[in-house]
């Protein structure tokens, strides 16, 4: 069959793919295993790979030497979530317009929404520092939550309206031959039908959104209760002494849950991650 | 059954505009215009102004713009687009070939695609702390490796030297993007109808051949779309180079968003940092304006 594989076709493919997963998981498998050394193992020259005396002890001293770990990874979850939670209430009702009515303007306000992940809020930073510092917003949750829900609205609007695409109009039509409201419709009909839509949006939201939380927080934040463990772990890292054993713990506990997600829900996610590159 | 959706959308267009779907929109418009549409807007005018942290701003003209260009802004320019274009061809060079890999029909293929993702998912900054680790010249892995191997004598400290740094980060950013380029390339391929390969294959064309003249071709599309895209995500990188350099040794990866952010944040002079800010726009808006042209092309010829 045209599949089939000669002995050697099939050691190279593997062979190909070792080297090809090696160079995206050896820094984990790296920060794993220097989170398992003794510091003084760490600092040994030459490197060595394994040393004696691998050990949890740095995910129990983490938490001492970095009393907000917790709150860290608390305040990473909050944000992430609370622009989850901002972003769907304008995807869904936006996507839902985009996706069933003809309107003035309709094309245009979809590709302006398109374009809008052609910028960053790095570019944006300046107008965005300087009206926070005069409204007194600086070194609040929502000034991490606010600039990060509206980048992430486009790709969301995109995702969705793709998804009530597919959903048959007959169901709304039943529903106002019935007399419900427009609004009444959206919300008992089309919602719960597209539920499986909208948790995919979900998803893929609140993973950009924790992954993506560092510059605003560096930014707009200088009080540490309210970091989140990206830039509450870059101040770790900026010293002269680097507890590194320590610093890859916490950052492995960091991305534990999101890893986790991923593992359950990868199909979805990678839907959801890829629908933002789009194509009509 | 279509009577009443069209009749509704008759009563609608004929007596009056239908505000409903504007309405639909006021949430998601009221929150780009605050932090999208109106901070561009506003730093195209402060660009044109001194502000810093003092009250008052003044009409400066084109000053700052002839500040920055008179300085080695046009040197940060060309490096920009040379750290672009190096990382986003090895992203797309690297997630091609791992795209084809993933491709093969082998066994266990599925748990690869899952092993795949993770640098992308993975906050970006805790992805990058890990690598600022292994580009330790005392005791990362990358200088050990080497030493072990004798590819270097002594211990190198990457993020010291101006090439190595430059490198470094390029190297991080590829990490980053390669998922994606790998993940939307291999959906391009699974696209490819089986009957295609497999009338060449009964012609006796071999699969490098099959590859090259049926596969790349059709991929073509989905490469030219992600390349631009990783272009723009590339421009707009800001995470990286901050967190492992903060664009040093001595400016060699100062790109134009890490002169932008130092310029205005660190050093408080939101103006010039504005105008630098607007040139990055300038660009981006000639990238998008390509990546359109790209979509609508592809749209024409029906094969995005």
């Amino acid at each position: 069959m045209i599949d089939k594989y000669r002995w050697w076709e099939v050691v190279a493919i593997y062979a190909g793919i070792a080297v090809f997963l090696t160079f995206i998981l050896a820094p984990f498998v790296e920060a794993f295993v220097v989170s398992m050394r003794p510091l003084d193992a760490l600092f040994s020259i030459p490197y060595r790979f394994i040393t004696e005396e691998m050990s949890f002890r740095a995910y129990v001293t983490m938490w001492e030497n970095v009393p907000l770990l917790g709150l860290y990874i608390f305040n990473s979850f909050l944000i992430a979530s609370s622009v989850t939670v901002f972003a769907l209430l304008a995807i869904i009702p936006a996507a839902y317009a985009f996706a069933r009515f003809k309107f003035k303007g309709s094309n245009t306000l979809l590709a302006a929404f398109l374009a809008v992940n052609m910028v960053s809020g790095a570019v944006l930073i300046i107008p965005l520092f300087k009206v926070m510092h005069q409204l007194g917003l600086l070194n609040t949750y929502f000034a991490m939550i606010a600039p990060g829900t509206a980048f992430v609205i486009p790709t969301g609007i995109w995702l969705l309206r793709s998804y009530l695409l597919k959903i048959p109009k007959e169901l709304e039509e039943a529903a106002w031959a019935d007399g419900a409201s427009r609004m009444y419709t959206l919300r008992r009909v089309i919602i719960p039908v597209a539920m499986p839509g909208i948790i995919v949006v979900a998803i893929a939201t609140f993973i950009v959104a924790y992954a993506q939380q560092f510059i605003y927080a560096l930014t707009f934040n200088s009080k540490n209760e309210l970091n989140p463990l990206p830039v509450g772990l870059f101040q770790f890292f900026g010293r002269q002494e680097v507890v590194w054993n320590e610093l890859m713990a916490a950052s492995l506990v960091g991305i534990v849950p999101v890893l986790v997600i991923y593992i359950f829900l990868q199909r979805y996610i990678v839907a959801g991650l890829t629908a933002g590159a789009v194509k009509e | 059954m279509t009577v009443a959706l069209d009749r509704s959308y008759d009563i609608a267009t004929r007596k009056r505009i239908d505000l409903f779907p504007y309405f639909l929109l006021v949430p998601a418009l009221l929150i780009t215009m605050v932090i999208v549409a109106w901070p561009l807007v506003e730093t195209v005018r402060l660009s044109f102004t001194d502000a810093s942290l003092k009250p008052e701003e003044n009409f400066v003209g084109l000053a700052n713009y002839e500040k920055m260009f008179s300085r080695r802004f046009p040197e940060v320019i060309g490096r920009t687009f040379y750290w672009m274009a190096l990382s986003v061809s090895f992203k797309m060079l690297v997630g091609l070939l791992g795209a084809v890999l993933l491709n093969a029909a082998v066994p266990g293929r599925a748990l690869f695609r899952v092993l795949v993702m993770p640098p992308w998912i993975v906050p970006i900054a805790v992805g990058v702390f890990i690598w600022g680790w292994m580009y330790n010249g005392q005791f990362g892995m990358i200088s050990g490796l080497m030493q072990r191997m004798h590819m270097i004598g002594t211990p190198l400290e990457f993020l010291a030297y101006r090439d190595t740094a430059f490198m470094a980060t390029i190297i991080t950013d590829v990490w980053i993007g390669t998922p994606m380029v790998t993940v939307y390339l291999l959906a391009a391929m699974q696209g490819i109808s089986k009957e295609m390969q497999e009338a060449a294959w009964v012609d006796g064309a071999g699969r490098f051949y099959r590859f090259r003249r049926i596969t790349l071709p059709l991929i073509m599309p989905a490469m030219a779309t992600m390349a631009l895209l990783s272009a723009i995500w590339t421009f707009n990188s800001f995470d990286i180079i901050w967190i492992l350099t903060e664009g040093g040794p001595r400016g060699s990866t100062t790109t134009m968003i890490i002169d932008t952010y130092k310029t205005a944040i660190s050093r408080f002079k939101y103006g010039e940092g504005a105008a630098r800010a607007v040139m990055i726009v300038c660009f981006l808006s000639a990238f998008t304006g390509f990546y359109f042209f790209l979509l609508s092309r592809l749209a024409k010829r029906g094969e995005a």
